[in-house]
């Protein structure tokens, strides 16, 4: 098949992207996850993708980077793919689709709160269990198997569970 | 911020060489409770918590790489004691864990304030780097927070401990604001309003939160300086040796 006349947009490259899973949490997309800042084609559809780091020390962002250069490398006729890093845009629990607050929950992770801003810590202290959905859980500590999440327990399930943190 | 001479530039390097090398050093103090921890959730806690500082000082080492200095590995692994920047309390031992906590709530304390302070920097690609560490640092004066208050109220032994941790942290705290060597540049420029600043919202936030668990700030004390200018007390070459034993074998070494 000749694609020498396609000009892939924004939203193609975010279509493709949305096969490109986070290596810690593989049921969320990086697109879904709001890492995706910015998408640049040129007219020769090189492409520029850049990502912005949910946690400053996560070990995963070098993976991603590899993850969507070779995704977007096996594309027919997608030119040369580059990808940075950059704090420019501040992510935030926030950024995350309402698709990947709904993976999230389905990997029996508990969402972030949102719109929490410059919170206030107790934040963290009802959030709702993934298993049973009570509001009556407890925080068992804000640190947990990997930087971005934190330890509960259900009072009501009995259950322990992670959460998403907010930032 | 375009810089507007030289000047501008060694004093922004100064300011993040030591906010680096602070982060550097106590992200490995932090990693020396992985596997010691007293309950499993500190264990994690302050493994987590060296994640983030070694991370947030990869990305301050990779600032000063766009300064001029060389790359962040290099910058981490080959420097001796003397061109360490970073202040006398990060480097000492992990001591006992009430020693660690106290040392976790006074150094935590200051950089949470000092990320804020950040925020409006001038200099963008800094002020960038404020915003995403401000929002990580707060689970950790959090955590800090929430053992002094449990532990300096708990029994006799707990309070005592607590206490005395605070009496022999308190100067080694009081010199994370040693005077930087051209903070009258950094503030001309609205790069960052100086560690005098610092230390005064510190000062008055620290206060309030020991002041609630009950402990009580020595008086009369000097604050140990020379960790700034490269002076060091014994406890920093080996904690050197050991982070660059791997590198110092081969420094192309993947893992």
């Amino acid at each position: 098949m000749d694609n020498v006349d396609i000009q892939y947009s924004e939203v193609d490259i975010r279509n493709f992207l949305k096969e490109v899973k986070d290596p810690e949490i593989p049921p969320i997309s990086i697109v879904d996850l709001g890492i995706v800042t910015k998408i640049s084609i040129t007219e020769s559809n090189d492409v520029h993708v850049t990502l912005t780091p949910t946690f400053a020390g996560c070990p995963a962002l070098k993976i991603m980077e590899d993850l969507v250069k070779e995704r977007l490398n096996k594309v027919d006729g997608i030119g040369s793919v580059s990808v940075n890093t950059s704090f420019e845009t501040t992510w935030t629990t926030d950024m995350i689709s309402e698709e990947g607050r709904e993976a999230l929950l389905k990997h029996g992770l508990a969402p972030p709160k949102q719109n929490v801003g410059y919170m206030e810590l107790d934040v963290l202290s009802d959030t709702p269990c993934p298993y049973c959905s009570s509001r009556n859980t407890m925080l068992k500590s804000p640190f947990g198997p990997t930087l971005c999440r934190s330890l509960h327990y259900c009072n009501n399930c009995k259950q322990a569970f992670e959460g998403f943190k907010p930032v | 911020m375009d810089f507007f001479n030289d000047k501008h530039v060694e004093a922004a390097k100064d300011l993040i060489y030591k906010m680096a090398d602070d982060q550097l050093i106590i992200g490995h103090r932090n990693s020396e409770w992985t596997g010691l921890g007293p309950i499993l959730e500190e264990d994690i806690a302050f493994s987590s918590m060296a994640q983030d500082k070694l991370g947030q000082s990869e990305h301050l080492y990779n600032l000063l790489h766009e300064l001029g200095e060389a790359d962040a590995d290099t910058v981490a692994f080959t420097r001796n004691e003397n061109q360490f920047h970073s202040c006398h309390l990060v480097e000492l031992p992990i001591g006992e864990y009430d020693f660690s906590l106290i040392r976790h709530f006074l150094f935590d304390m200051a950089e949470a304030i000092r990320f804020e302070m950040l925020v409006d920097s001038s200099y963008e690609n800094l002020a960038q780097l404020a915003r995403k560490f401000k929002g990580e640092i707060k689970y950790h004066t959090m955590h800090a927070n929430t053992w002094l208050q449990q532990l300096a109220t708990g029994n006799e032994e707990s309070k005592a401990r607590m206490q005395n941790a605070l009496n022999e942290a308190w100067p080694l705290a009081l010199g994370i604001f040693e005077p930087g060597a051209a903070e009258d540049v950094l503030k001309e420029v609205n790069i960052f309003e100086g560690e005098a600043a610092l230390e005064a919202k510190w000062l008055q936030e620290v206060t309030a939160l020991l002041d609630k668990a009950g402990l009580s700030i020595p008086d009369g004390v000097s604050p140990v300086y020379g960790g700034r200018k490269g002076q060091h007390t014994a406890h920093l070459q080996p904690l050197l040796d050991e982070m660059t034993e791997v590198y110092s074998i081969d420094p192309t070494a993947d893992w």
